[in-house]
């Protein structure tokens, strides 16, 4: 152009700028290539990667011998849980999927509520169901790859559908109720465990695979929180004597090895009870030992909320003239908790990768499957357990994994640390 | 008149009356803690004597005496005898777990920076793996990973006379992999001495740069300058002394592997899997601490004229060190407790140790409280370094 154009004050900002990272090759410049170093970065990583890719590749689709989990499938699930009772787990999951996904509607609900007053509006991407229920998703495909029949797809659904019913019920129920789904939540936790121990069902001690790791998960979590919070709010007291005791409590149960107690408890634990005590079955002791250990790090987690606290909190609630223990459980506590959520989701996520310990007390829980499945007769001395150990991995990794992402996604959502 | 009713709830010395006891406050904090105490003691108690009872209902002796007592087994991957006490055996169970944990937690500090450190690249390949890297490793449990290690790779190892080599530096096999050797031989006191000189001096011009860069503000270069000087003492001392120090390397002799330093099958297998699963969580909290060095201060940086290099160096890293220090310290304890799940493939830590005894009839009480014992003792040192570091970082209250 020969005459140079004065550009006016409009145009400077509507102009668009220059749009190179959406063209392919200039976006290959930009975040591959933009200088010496980061091409031979590139140009070593690459190949490493791309080696990575193709054996995984080729040892999932190609060269893995799958058989061994399709044979084994319902065993990695409840390990010598006997096939003919398998109707009351499916009553079991049936009863939580209930309760869940009641509980979830009326957290949805809450959730909302308090969007809506926070004069936060709540549109959302279509693709966000898609991204968020993504891992769980990918499982469920894994799983119809090996099963062997459809019934358990088809009852699968059923559940599924249950829950997402009991979740349109949630979402119904009058927000001045809510308190009462915690309520609801435990009596359905413990009325799916009578469904599968109760009236001449199975014990315990013959449960396996995935279902022991989800009960010792639930279960452990279960007891641990309330006691957890106890344990934060005698952290906290005024009293020495309590303060000094509690915080014995949680540096004692957090220094110690998740493995030495499980050892504890399973040799040691039996001499602390009086003679002519029945000893606790294996589960129990394994249960109390997670418990115990759990709650030390709930106790840690709750006290972090409780120091979040601003003083005034507190100031606040004796100027109403609320006695102490109101002053904590309609002031402080609600507060704290909510504030701490997503480092207890964090808690939970590690409870469900240490629910694996639990072989160390003999339990043929998940991992101790995959370790003895490859001996079975039709396998025994292929060496197998690439493919049981990665299938296991798996089942941790996508629960995992999903959690995680879903907590970094309630923290944003309860603006936590945006006050 | 109003003057005298107020007198009247006071009394003659013009303080108010005390309330009655069981209203007053202090008594009743007292009479809180002395409960809680009580309770406390009486659960302690009856649990110690249902163990004194149990005890002496099977049997089994209340002391330490059997810590003299030979171990009856030897020592995977050590010359332990198997007649030497079971006190020296759990001392070796309690070095094994400094042997995977200070070089582990040194490899997992140098692998999770890099990888902290890549997710945070402009390189989209690099962005990439990392996150890739991070997300797949802390989502697997540590023990799976372990037993996924020992058995699925590291016992489908070629023999010893088959090993796989990386160079001719490290070897695989199924005995273990083997890696190549500090050899001190000759004169080596000597050596040491000299290295001891060279550090002196090292230090002692470093202080005289700093003393010079203080009062004339040319730059002091005390870093390049003291590690040049060191090597080259060392260099020379090395040279003068007949290559007192070397590397040696691990060979395929016959049947047989000669020379190199071997970690048992075992051992790397629990190096291995923890390495990786606590590089991805110091990967995360090297990423989350630069990340929160406020923004202003790389512009800052940029503003005075900083190289991307010297902001680094001067103005992110010291305060996201600061940030991380806590968390770090906690990585670091995690990584030792985790040693204990190498109990799972026999590594002989101290778990391992205790539990085996255990089973060759020794009493279970005494042994778990020492396992028990050496483990919470190393958790609470580090967790005290920790503290101790961390006071020493922060800056003072606001």
């Amino acid at each position: 152009m020969a005459t140079t154009q004065p550009v006016t004050d409009d145009e400077q900002l509507t102009a668009t700028p220059p749009d190179d990272a959406t063209t392919g090759m200039a976006w290959v410049r930009k975040n591959l290539f933009p200088d010496v170093w980061n091409s031979l970065l590139t140009l070593t990583l690459g190949p490493l990667l791309a080696w990575g890719v193709f054996a995984l590749g080729r040892f999932l689709f190609v060269t893995g011998r799958w058989e061994i989990v399709t044979v084994n499938l319902t065993t990695f699930m409840v390990g010598r849980y006997p096939r003919d009772q398998l109707f009351r787990l499916w009553i079991a999951v049936a009863i939580l999927a209930l309760v869940i996904g009641l509980a979830i509607g009326v957290a949805t609900s809450v959730a909302r509520a308090a969007a809506a007053s926070a004069g936060r509006d709540h549109d959302r991407p279509w693709h966000e169901p898609v991204r968020r229920f993504g891992p769980p998703v990918m499982l469920l495909v894994v799983m119809a790859v090996f099963v062997q029949t459809a019934t358990p797809l088809l009852l699968l659904a059923a559940v599924l559908a249950l829950g997402a019913v009991a979740y349109r019920l949630g979402r119904l129920v009058p927000l001045r109720r809510r308190g009462q789904v915690n309520l609801v939540l435990v009596i359905g936790v413990i009325s799916a465990q009578v469904a599968i121990t109760g009236f001449g069902g199975v014990p315990r001690s013959a449960w396996g695979g995935l279902l022991l790791t989800f009960y010792f998960t639930i279960g452990a979590l279960l007891f641990a929180f309330p006691l957890g919070v106890v344990v934060a709010l005698g952290r906290r007291s005024t009293l020495p004597v309590v303060r000094g005791t509690c915080m014995v409590y949680i540096e004692f149960f957090r220094g110690m090895p998740l493995v030495v107690l499980l050892f504890t408890g399973w040799l040691v634990l039996p001499f602390f009870l009086p003679p002519q005590f029945p000893t606790p079955n294996i589960v129990t002791r394994a249960m109390i030992i997670l418990v115990l250990f759990t709650s030390a790090y709930v106790a840690e987690i709750v006290r972090g909320g409780l120091q979040g606290l601003p003083r005034g909190q507190r100031e606040a609630a004796q100027a109403l003239g609320l006695s102490p223990w109101k002053q904590t459980r309609l002031i402080i506590l609600p507060q704290a908790l909510r504030s701490v959520i997503p480092a207890l989701v964090g808690q939970a996520i590690s409870l469900y990768k240490d629910t694996t310990l639990v072989l160390a007390v003999g339990l043929l829980e998940l991992l101790q499957v995959a370790r003895i499945i490859p001996g079975q007769e039709a396998f025994r001395g292929q060496g197998l357990f690439a493919e049981t150990l990665v299938f296991v991995s798996l089942i941790y990794w996508v629960g995992s994994y999903w959690m995680s992402r879903e907590s970094q996604r309630l923290e944003a959502k309860l603006g936590v640390g945006e006050r | 008149v109003s003057a005298s009713t107020q007198t009247e709830t006071a009394t003659p010395d013009g303080r108010s009356p005390r309330p009655p006891f069981w209203r007053d406050v202090r008594i009743i904090r007292i009479a809180l803690q002395v409960g809680f105490l009580l309770a406390v003691a009486a659960l302690l108690f009856w649990l110690f004597d249902n163990l004194t009872v149990n005890l002496r209902v099977l049997g089994i002796r209340r002391d330490f005496a059997f810590l003299g007592q030979p171990t009856g087994v030897p020592i995977l991957g050590s010359d332990f005898r198997a007649q030497s006490p079971i006190r020296d055996a759990l001392l070796v169970g309690f070095f094994n777990i400094l042997r995977v944990a200070v070089p582990g937690i040194l490899t997992a500090l140098v692998i999770g920076t890099l990888v902290g450190v890549g997710r945070l690249s402009t390189n989209w390949l690099v962005r990439r793996a990392a996150g890739i890297y991070v997300e797949v490793l802390r989502n697997v449990p540590p023990l799976v990973m372990l037993i996924f290690f020992y058995i699925a790779v590291l016992q489908q190892l070629p023999a010893q006379a088959d090993s796989i080599t990386a160079g001719p530096f490290a070897l695989l096999n199924v005995r273990g992999v083997y890696l190549p050797a500090l050899r001190l031989d000759g004169p080596a006191p000597a050596f040491l001495g000299v290295l001891a000189v060279a550090l002196a001096a090292a230090i002692v011009l470093g202080m005289l740069r700093t003393r010079r860069f203080d009062a004339t503000g040319q730059p002091h270069r005390r870093v390049p300058l003291g590690v040049g000087l060191f090597l080259a003492i060392a260099l020379l001392g090395w040279l003068f002394l007949g290559r007192p120090l070397g590397l040696e390397l691990p060979v395929v002799e016959g049947r047989g592997v000669a020379g190199g330093y071997r970690m048992i099958p075992e051992q790397a297998s629990v190096f291995i899997a923890l390495v990786l699963y606590t590089s991805s969580f110091i990967a995360e909290i090297v990423r989350g601490s630069i990340q929160a060095v406020a923004r202003g201060q790389t512009e800052a940086s940029d503003a005075l004229g900083l190289s991307g290099l010297q902001r680094l160096r001067f103005v992110v890293l010291p305060q996201a060190l600061r940030i991380a220090t806590p968390a770090g310290g906690n990585e670091f304890l995690n990584f030792t407790k985790n040693v204990s799940l190498g109990v799972f493939v026999a590594y002989p830590e101290l778990l391992r140790i205790g539990r085996q005894a255990v089973g060759n009839g020794f009493p279970a009480p005494q042994l778990l409280f020492i396992v028990s014992a050496g483990y919470l003792t190393l958790s609470l040192a580090i967790s005290l370094v920790t503290n101790l570091v961390n006071r020493r970082l922060q800056l003072a209250e606001r």
